[in-house]
């Protein structure tokens, strides 16, 4: 397969990735690259999930803090199993 | 086009020493009212620039304050050649006309009242002729890429903008800051979930403090005296969580990627007010709306923007060239007009970051000799005026 990677995480710290890819399906088995040391990995999409969303790297709990430049970028709002879409329907500002 | 590594540019070099990349006769409207005459004027003479605005009456104390740095400062510019304002009196007028003409620059007064808009318009005319054909003899000589002034800002910001544009422009600052040039970036509520980083990116523990008051009264006097919702929709804006970002701290972490890993502010500049400390990164204490936002900086007497864009913000400027970089392959693909710089390699993992840096260094040093950007070629001319409050 291709070398093009479909997620890439910023931070071993991050709990949360984006797709880089246009058309990503529930389904794919992804080629995830780390870029702070260009470390790769694969994790298999569980939703449809549009260009530059995120994707949960592990299964979270509601309450858990998303981490991402391994820095806290909010709290998740409902459990969310690996793989599945991250985005305002399930994690929520601390600040406002 | 191989990377220039000489790092030198055909500029105009401006009475006050300062350098200037593009050659604007500027017809300046001290307030709403002066905006017909001005248009008027730039319909009549080929060549000048006219930049109409909503403000300029009945504003007081620190607005009206911030009114006459931001038309001093534009008109100041090392972009502008000359510049003509006119207002509905001769007060301001003339205040604003004797600030600019600090500079050496050319700069004429002309005002409305007992004179009607027709006469004016003639007046006005007769000697924005005399300016533009007077600038169109100026020649570019050549300057050295330490003389450049570079602000950025990003806007309709997403995940690709963190991933790749933001640390693009990040890249350039860390390879250009040490070679003398002046940069700033700004937009005070973005940096929002980034403020302990940003605060310890300041040269020094003092300047980092003055740093966390200015961020913190925002959030304060502003946000939090004016909110009536959780500034969902607004920051992040709906475009943002269009393009993926969920919550401020994430997009205020990508946003902060663009003063890359190097380089230290070294010190808070007011809004449009000219940096006071020598070459240097600067921070401004700016909204974090692109139009505004560029007009502050372009006031302050920067001459080329750096505008990382992820879901495609299509924000240009009357006197000063924007240069939009994006990394987003979906933008390049339906918006590719727009794109100065395409570095959407980064998500690909074909292009370095490192890399990314070079071709927008390219792209500047082409931009500074003269190539329009697309936001030019385009026509766009956003002039935005900040104000603080209600005018009285």
């Amino acid at each position: 397969m291709s070398s093009i990677p479909q997620l890439l995480v910023h931070d071993h710290k991050d709990n949360v990735g984006v797709v880089v890819v246009e058309d990503l399906k529930a389904g794919t088995d992804m080629l995830c690259v780390v870029t702070h040391d260009n470390s790769s990995f694969r994790l298999t999409a569980k939703d449809d999930v549009p260009i530059g969303h995120k994707i949960a790297l592990s299964d979270v709990s509601s309450g858990d803090t998303a981490v991402k430049y391994g820095e806290d970028i909010g709290r998740f709002k409902a459990d969310v199993t690996k793989g599945s879409h991250v985005h305002v329907h399930n994690l929520k500002t601390n600040r406002w | 086009m191989p990377i220039n590594t000489n790092r030198k540019f055909m500029g105009y070099r401006r009475e006050n020493g300062r350098v200037g990349v593009r050659n604007n006769v500027v017809i300046l409207p001290v307030d709403d009212i002066s905006n017909a005459a001005c248009e008027a004027v730039a319909n009549n003479i080929k060549g000048t620039l006219a930049l109409p605005h909503a403000y300029g009456r009945l504003q007081f104390g620190p607005d009206l304050d911030l009114h006459f740095r931001t038309m001093i400062g534009t008109g100041s510019n090392p972009n502008v050649a000359a510049c003509i304002v006119v207002g509905i009196e001769p007060g301001w007028t003339q205040k604003i006309a004797d600030g600019i003409a600090e500079t050496g620059k050319p700069v004429a007064a002309f005002s409305i009242e007992q004179n009607g808009d027709l006469k004016t318009i003639m007046n006005v005319s007769r000697k924005a002729k005399d300016f533009v054909q007077w600038a169109s003899e100026l020649q570019r000589t050549e300057c050295d890429v330490s003389e450049l002034w570079i602000s950025t800002k990003c806007g309709e910001s997403d995940t690709t903008t963190g991933l790749g544009s933001c640390p693009t422009v990040g890249n350039m600052y860390d390879k250009l800051i040490p070679e003398g040039i002046y940069g700033v970036f700004g937009e005070t509520s973005e940096i929002t979930g980034a403020e302990h980083i940003c605060k310890e990116r300041a040269v020094d523990a003092e300047t980092g403090e003055r740093w966390y008051k200015m961020w913190k009264a925002y959030q304060d006097d502003v946000i939090f005296a004016h909110a009536t919702n959780d500034l969902s929709e607004s920051q992040p804006t709906k475009g943002n969580i269009e393009g993926g970002l969920s919550t401020i701290e994430e997009k205020a972490l990508g946003n902060l990627e663009k003063i890359g890993r190097e380089c230290k502010f070294i010190d808070i500049l007011e809004p449009a007010e000219a940096p006071q400390k020598g070459k240097g990164l600067y921070f401004m204490d700016t909204s974090s709306a692109a139009a505004e936002c560029v007009t502050l900086m372009a006031a302050a007497g920067y001459v080329i923007h750096t505008f990382p864009t992820g879901q495609g913000n299509v924000i240009g400027n009357p006197i000063v060239p924007v240069i939009k970089i994006t990394a987003n392959p979906r933008t390049v693909r339906t918006m590719s007009e727009h794109v100065d710089v395409d570095v959407s390699g980064i998500l690909r993992r074909d292009m370095t970051i490192d890399q990314a840096g070079d071709a927008l260094i390219e792209n500047i040093m082409r931009t500074a000799n003269g190539r329009m950007t697309a936001a030019e070629a385009l026509g766009h001319r956003e002039f935005v005026m900040t104000k603080l409050y209600r005018s009285a």
